[in-house]
């Protein structure tokens, strides 16, 4: 197999907090090939968003920074590449979109300048070049009567149809990674959907690589091929989406998953108590120690959970996970 | 008293730019209207009334102290025997030069200051906002009277001097706008993009930063022209061109015997900034969304 578009080996990422230094990224890996849909889930504060802000070099100024660890993307070392090729990649090899479609977009210039901006400063393309691709990536994301849209301010828009700009400006230069920091999180289920066929489609015409960042296991199972599931700064469980789904190795998906709410086909007196994980994502002071942090709350814990960190183990082909009791779950 | 409360028309829900409706806010406060129309007339007076009403301000066309209206001098004439009229025109010309270039002079210096700091922050920001303080503390008018003592009292000079004493306000607005503004999403979202720092620091978050900064800048022009008319009540003025606050500091002797000298140039400054002021005023409601459509 030839070499993955993204590798990201041992990473660490630490931040500089009040009661000192805290890895919210401790010693992860993983591999995203070219046009691979990947997926991140885990609750928040898990530091699915941080591994993404890592990777695209954003981390929180003088707070977070790379302890150890590389980001190889297309054979070149991120973490120490310099900030000026930083900015080369950023946009152009690998784009991002966020969470707040509401707040995303700069709400002083209108859409097709937001959208021409990326286009003139990565491919060099002329201000009226850069307004017509601006409308046919408009027409792409499925905004109708783009030629008229294209002028609209962002506060003009709806929510479903702002993330669509942000779609359409992240994939102008037709990235090699797309980053959706939970793209869909503050839209209503509807457009929901329709964001995530959107995507859909647009990487199967570009060829994009997707790294989906959620805590929706409707939409892992509806994206992608492969997924992470994330536990407090460090990689719980990771193999093909119908595998984990199927049999999850790991206690905390197999919570993750069994959380999803069901839609009843006939609604009965009494609603079934829906399911939850007991406790919470632990705080950054405890992030690092040498035991399980998922022990505080699983059913399954055991001395040696206390004691050391569970390593990673393989199941089948693609499977891994990190539990001292993974054959047993 | 009760009011009828005013059904709102049938508005087409039409898209309009942040221009536009600034503009409708600001058309319907009245008090800003009444200054914006105050305003233009004074800036026609001081373009056409020099050329169209054509005594030189520094000639000594009559006898002095003849009082307004009398001998077919409308304000008067001063001391020495100088028309006011003239005076009021040509140094309307000066007062509002002087008021857009300090306010100007401010502005750059500010922005450029309060930008870089609540953009970098870390050292460059404790550097900058330390050299903001200080000239904060500063007494300003004794600062810039050394200023213009020491290069000399031209009207680039007097401008220089104001807009050096006054440029710390608006370096704290502009930096305070920066730092609440850096953090947003959309800047997050522009750095994702690839911009780089003067483009993110120009294009993304000083249009964003722009309308209290708008607001202070009006101010600014009103509060530059007192001041212009502080310093050359002192004398520190250009000899060559006549101003408002010149002409009352050269009739101040004469203040009890022919008090419509000094009169009315003060009430022409005072006009001037009160309808600077109400514009701001207005411009601040404009600008502000917290204040929109209530």
């Amino acid at each position: 197999m030839s070499e993955p578009l993204l590798k990201v080996e041992n990473l660490r990422i630490e931040l500089t907090t009040r009661d000192g230094i805290a890895p919210v990224i401790d010693n992860l890996s993983f591999e995203l090939n070219a046009g691979e849909n990947i997926s991140f889930v885990g609750e928040s504060g898990c530091g699915k968003s941080m591994t993404a802000l890592g990777i695209m070099g954003l981390l929180p100024e003088k707070i977070g920074r790379i302890a150890s660890g590389s980001i190889t993307f297309d054979g070149e070392d991120l973490t120490a590449a310099s900030e000026a090729r930083l900015k080369e990649i950023r946009g152009n090899d690998i784009s991002m979109i966020f969470q707040e479609p509401m707040t995303s977009l700069n709400p002083v210039y209108t859409v097709g300048e937001q959208i021409a901006e990326v286009l003139r400063r990565h491919q060099g393309l002329s201000a009226a070049q850069a307004w017509t691709k601006a409308i046919e990536l408009l027409d792409a994301v499925r905004i109708p009567n783009p030629q008229a849209r294209v002028s609209d301010y962002p506060f003009q828009m709806s929510g479903g149809q702002r993330q669509r700009v942000m779609i359409a400006i992240a994939l102008a230069c037709e990235p090699k990674i797309l980053i959706a920091d939970e793209p869909t999180t503050a839209l209503d289920v509807t457009v929901q959907a329709q964001i995530f066929d959107l995507l859909r489609d647009l990487q199967a015409e570009t060829g994009t690589a997707i790294m989906l960042i959620t805590h929706d296991m409707g939409a892992v199972a509806e994206m992608s091929e492969r997924m992470i599931v994330m536990y407090a700064g460090s990689k719980a469980e990771e193999g093909r989406v119908d595998e984990v789904i199927e049999h999850a190795r790991h206690p905390y998906t197999k919570g993750l998953i069994s959380c999803v709410p069901h839609i009843m086909q006939t609604l009965t007196e009494e609603r079934h108590k829906l399911t939850e994980i007991e406790g919470i994502v632990p705080s950054l002071r405890e992030f690092g120690r040498n035991n399980c942090l998922f022990a505080a709350r699983c059913e399954l814990v055991e001395d040696r959970c206390l004691s050391e960190r569970p390593p990673e183990n393989g199941f089948g082909k693609t499977q891994k996970a990190a539990c001292w009791r993974a054959e047993e779950v | 008293m009760s009011e009828q409360v005013k059904v709102p028309e049938e508005e087409v829900v039409e898209a309009r730019s942040p221009f536009s409706e600034a503009w409708e806010m600001f058309r319907r406060n009245h008090a800003a209207m009444a200054g914006l129309v105050v305003l233009i007339l004074i800036v026609i007076a001081a373009i056409i009334g020099p050329p169209l009403y054509a005594v030189d301000p520094f000639e000594m066309v009559w006898a002095p102290f003849s009082p307004p209206g009398v001998d077919g001098f409308i304000l008067g004439t001063d001391y020495l025997g100088r028309d006011l009229v003239a005076a009021l025109l040509g140094g309307a010309r000066v007062s509002l030069i002087i008021g857009l270039a300090a306010a100007f002079v401010t502005v750059a210096i500010g922005v450029t200051v309060g930008a870089l700091a609540g953009f970098y922050l870390g050292w460059v920001e404790e550097v900058l906002m330390r050299i903001t303080e200080f000239f904060q503390v500063l007494p300003t008018l004794l600062f810039s009277m050394v200023i213009v003592a020491l290069f000399g009292a031209s009207l680039p000079m007097i401008t220089f001097a104001i807009g050096v004493v006054s440029w710390p306000p608006v370096a704290r607005i502009t930096r305070a706008e920066f730092l609440r503004i850096r953090e947003l999403e959309y800047v997050t979202a522009s750095r994702a993009s690839g911009a780089k720092n003067f483009k993110l620091m120009f294009s993304v978050i000083l249009p964003n930063a722009l309308p209290p900064i708008i607001v202070q800048s009006a101010l600014m022009v009103g509060s530059a022209i007192l001041f212009e008319a502080g310093l050359s009540f002192l004398g520190l003025t250009d000899p060559n061109v006549v101003s408002w606050g010149q002409v009352i500091g050269s009739n101040r002797q004469y203040i009890l015997d022919a008090p419509y000298t000094v009169t009315i140039p003060g009430l022409a400054i005072f006009v001037t900034v009160l309808a600077i002021s109400l514009v701001g005023d207005g411009l601040n409601d404009a600008l502000n969304p917290k204040l929109r459509q209530r």
